[in-house]
């Protein structure tokens, strides 16, 4: 019992993680149909922006609160992820529209292996590791060989996570920017026509997708204490995992499939083995893809012929 | 529709300065501030001038861009655009997207002698090596090339676990030869086997999906064969691999210096070189006969079939176009032909691991099949050329080290520079290097057609 409690608790968080990555896989599927195969990597590149955003403002500037030096943290790596996703989608995708299908998602894996690559030659290969920032926590319950432990970085995520996706639906539910947004999500064409700046609601969709994905590479520094220049591909294949298991196209879908998968994958290293946790992952996929591939939440695509 | 105002240099000035100033953003921090390892834990270290260096370079990559560009513009305003309808219809490849059949047959000489060449130019067996290494690795890209033509370029199916067929057939090689010592010639057809029918095994529960969801499950697959290789330590060594394979002979007579070795029996002295140019002959003659294959198999139903299938799935069954049957053979055709390149990779290297297998090598071949323009032979041969041939360039580079200073590798950049030449092929022709398609089946003369009127992606 108390170590489903624990393993519940882990599973939440990662699964916070995912969900905030992605969404930026499924509004970007919504709105251009297209896997933004690259968007992993740039929340590995939103991690290291944090990391050195976080040096910088203790080292140098000598910021002592860490709550001051995180809040600065997540947006200065906000905004400036956001740029990165403007400028990806401007210069790799965009003259990509209207050509074949293949060609934007073969233009995403370069900008995938490009990014990596980019951050790796810039930052050197090693693991970067902070030092532990917010130790410390809440003592859920105790028996005598195990002990539930919610720390105070755990509790920093979830809430973070809540209360950004309250903004983010605010923002897509109730702002012309969202109703924009979803219009051209149903008809490109349409949207035009009725005077919606496409290319820009477009690129607004990738800044915002970036931007998620940069607290969530924020809230993983926080709570893993290390990155390395490959820690894109993984991630972003399980929050492409959730955003196809809550189905695509579905905001609360991704945030969902999100949670499942952080749930699955802790669980799955907690009672089964640790090492095929990824297989567990990747296995989830396809089998989601084969034989529901609408997911839990989304539409069911309709063929025309 | 009144011709758009050709833009003046300031406007072009201001647009390149604005591009410098994102770049200038982009970099911060992540260029401007490398992460050290110290005693204190890390440690930043600042590089402004790299950062400036940068940005200058973009500014002037796009100012040169925007100027060709305009040039350009001004040289189409004069020309009237002729009518659109009557274009598509009977449209010619451009210029420089189709090979003449010279080009062809010197490609192949070029091929058949290259180890003679190289042997000569650089006067020795020994000092060819080089020459010849590179070769073999090259040929062995552009069998992979063909053999995941067949797959994504004739019908198709975008696959992005290729890799994990060449990972089939290498690990088929290396378990028979070190557990039950058979040798290269028996483990060879029995490597393309075991990979066509793990082909048709991971093809079975994808033949309900299409283009982007075909690519990620096959992704999903791939990355699942290379996991379980790793984990299964029992089997497979685990991470540390398979080592001290054992080498090919020449159809029974072994590479050795002794008695029976193949210099001694064809009365040569003996020379590690008569293996390595033996292979290169190996791997020439495997992708040859993969081309072959390809080449003869688009003549018949079946690859009549593929094609088809690539164009409109659903007009194919409507045809009565058995579409399991179609997409499960080149699964299976696709996957032996990897298979058989990797027992190659294996009997070559005498040594593998994991880690060869990875998601990356999938991504450079998928990117030499596009590259090539999907379905073209020859462009997937030259794309292999130019995407493994091009950045061994970068090794020879060294002076570029008395530019940017001591400690620069310029190998270091290989991946970088190939994710950057994906994107901006894919952005300047996305129909890739040899766009040319010529019919498989015609009344009269066959005539070749541009690559734009052909789809994709749809299997």
């Amino acid at each position: 019992m108390e170590v489903f409690l624990q393993q519940l608790i882990n599973g939440l968080t990662l699964g916070s993680i995912y969900g905030l990555i992605a969404i930026g896989y499924t509004m970007v599927f919504g709105i251009i149909g297209m896997v933004n195969f690259a968007h992993g990597d740039v929340f590995m590149v939103s991690s290291f922006i944090a990391l050195i955003v976080f040096l910088i403002l203790t080292a140098w500037l000598g910021i002592s609160s860490i709550a001051l030096a995180l809040l600065i943290v997540l947006v200065v790596a906000m905004i400036l992820t956001g740029l990165w996703g403007w400028a990806i989608e401007r210069v790799a995708y965009r003259p990509l529209r209207g050509s074949f299908r293949l060609a934007p998602l073969i233009s995403a894996i370069g900008v995938s292996i490009f990014l990596s690559n980019f951050v790796q030659v810039a930052q050197g290969a090693r693991n970067k590791s902070t030092p532990p920032l917010l130790s410390g926590g809440i003592t859920l319950m105790e028996s005598e060989s195990y002990t539930v432990f919610l720390s105070y970085k755990q509790c920093l995520i979830m809430a973070v996570t809540a209360v950004l996706l309250t903004g983010f639906w605010y923002l897509v539910q109730r702002t012309p920017f969202g109703r924009a947004q979803r219009a051209c999500e149903q008809d490109r064409k349409m949207a035009a026509l009725l005077g919606i700046d496409v290319d820009r609601t477009i690129s607004l969709t990738f800044v915002l997708g970036a931007a998620l994905a940069a607290v969530a590479g924020v809230l993983y520094l926080l709570y893993y204490g290390t990155v390395s220049f490959s820690d894109g591909f993984v991630p972003g294949v399980k929050a492409f995992t959730a955003a196809v298991l809550g189905g695509i196209g579905s905001l609360p879908g991704a945030v969902l499939g999100g949670l499942i998968i952080g749930l699955i994958e802790v669980f799955w290293s907690a009672y089964f083995s640790i090492e095929y946790k990824d297989v567990a992952a990747f296995s989830i996929l396809a089998i989601v893809l084969i034989f529901m591939p609408s997911g839990i939440l989304g539409r069911a695509e309709v063929e025309k012929v | 529709m009144a011709p758009a105002r050709s833009p003046g240099l300031p406007d072009i000035l201001r647009d390149a300065g604005l591009y410098a100033l994102v770049a200038f953003a982009l970099c911060v921090p992540v260029v401007s501030y490398r992460t050290e390892a110290g005693p204190a834990g890390l440690e930043l270290l600042p590089r402004w001038p790299l950062v400036g260096l940068l940005c200058a370079g973009i500014f002037v990559l796009r100012l040169a861009q925007r100027l060709v560009l305009a040039r350009r513009d001004a040289r189409r305003a004069l020309i009237p655009a002729p009518s659109q309808a009557t274009e598509a219809v009977h449209a010619e490849p451009a210029a420089g997207q189709t090979v003449s059949g010279f080009a062809l047959w010197a490609f192949l000489g070029l091929a058949l002698t290259l180890p003679v060449i190289a042997t000569l130019a650089s006067g020795g067996l020994g000092p060819a090596r080089y020459w010849i290494d590179l070769g073999i690795l090259i040929l062995t890209y552009v069998m992979l090339g063909w053999g995941l033509n067949i797959v994504v370029g004739l019908a198709g199916l975008l696959d992005l676990g290729y890799v994990a067929f060449y990972a089939v057939g290498a690990y088929t090689y290396a378990l028979l030869s070190t557990t039950f010592g058979l040798s290269f010639w028996v483990c060879l057809p029995l490597a393309g086997l075991f990979a066509g029918l793990w082909g048709m095994v991971l093809g079975f529960p994808v033949l309900r999906l299409r283009g982007d969801y075909l690519a990620i499950v096959t992704l999903a697959f791939g990355e699942i064969i290379r996991l379980v290789l790793i984990n299964w330590t029992d089997v497979t060594g685990g991470a540390a691999g398979i080592s001290s394979i054992p080498r090919a002979s020449f159809f029974g007579i072994p590479f050795t210096a002794d008695e029976d070795g193949f210099a001694a029996r064809f009365g040569l002295s003996f020379d590690s070189m008569h293996r390595v140019v033996f292979l290169y002959y190996l791997i020439l003659a495997l992708a040859l006969l993969t081309n072959l294959v390809t080449l003869r198999l688009r003549r018949l139903p079946i690859g009549r079939a593929w094609e088809a299938l690539r164009e409109d799935e659903i007009a194919c069954r409507s045809l009565g176009i058995d579409t399991t049957a179609t997409k499960l053979t080149a699964f299976a055709l696709g996957a032996a032909f990897g298979g058989f390149a990797g027992s190659f990779f294996a009997v070559r290297q005498g040594f593998i691991s994991p880690e060869s297998f990875n998601f990356l090598e999938s991504a450079i071949i998928l990117a030499i099949v596009v590259l090539g323009g999907m379905g073209s032979q020859i462009g997937v041969a030259i794309a292999a050329v130019a995407m493994v041939g091009g950045p061994e360039l970068l090794r020879n580079l060294g002076f570029l080290s008395a530019v940017f200073g001591e400690g620069f590798d310029p190998n270091e950049y290989r991946l970088l520079l190939f994710g950057l030449a994906m994107v901006t092929m894919m952005v300047w022709r996305p129909r890739g290097l040899i766009s040319e398609r010529q019919p498989s089946v015609s009344l009269g003369r066959a005539r070749g057609i541009s690559g734009a009127h052909v789809s994709e992606g749809h299997g």
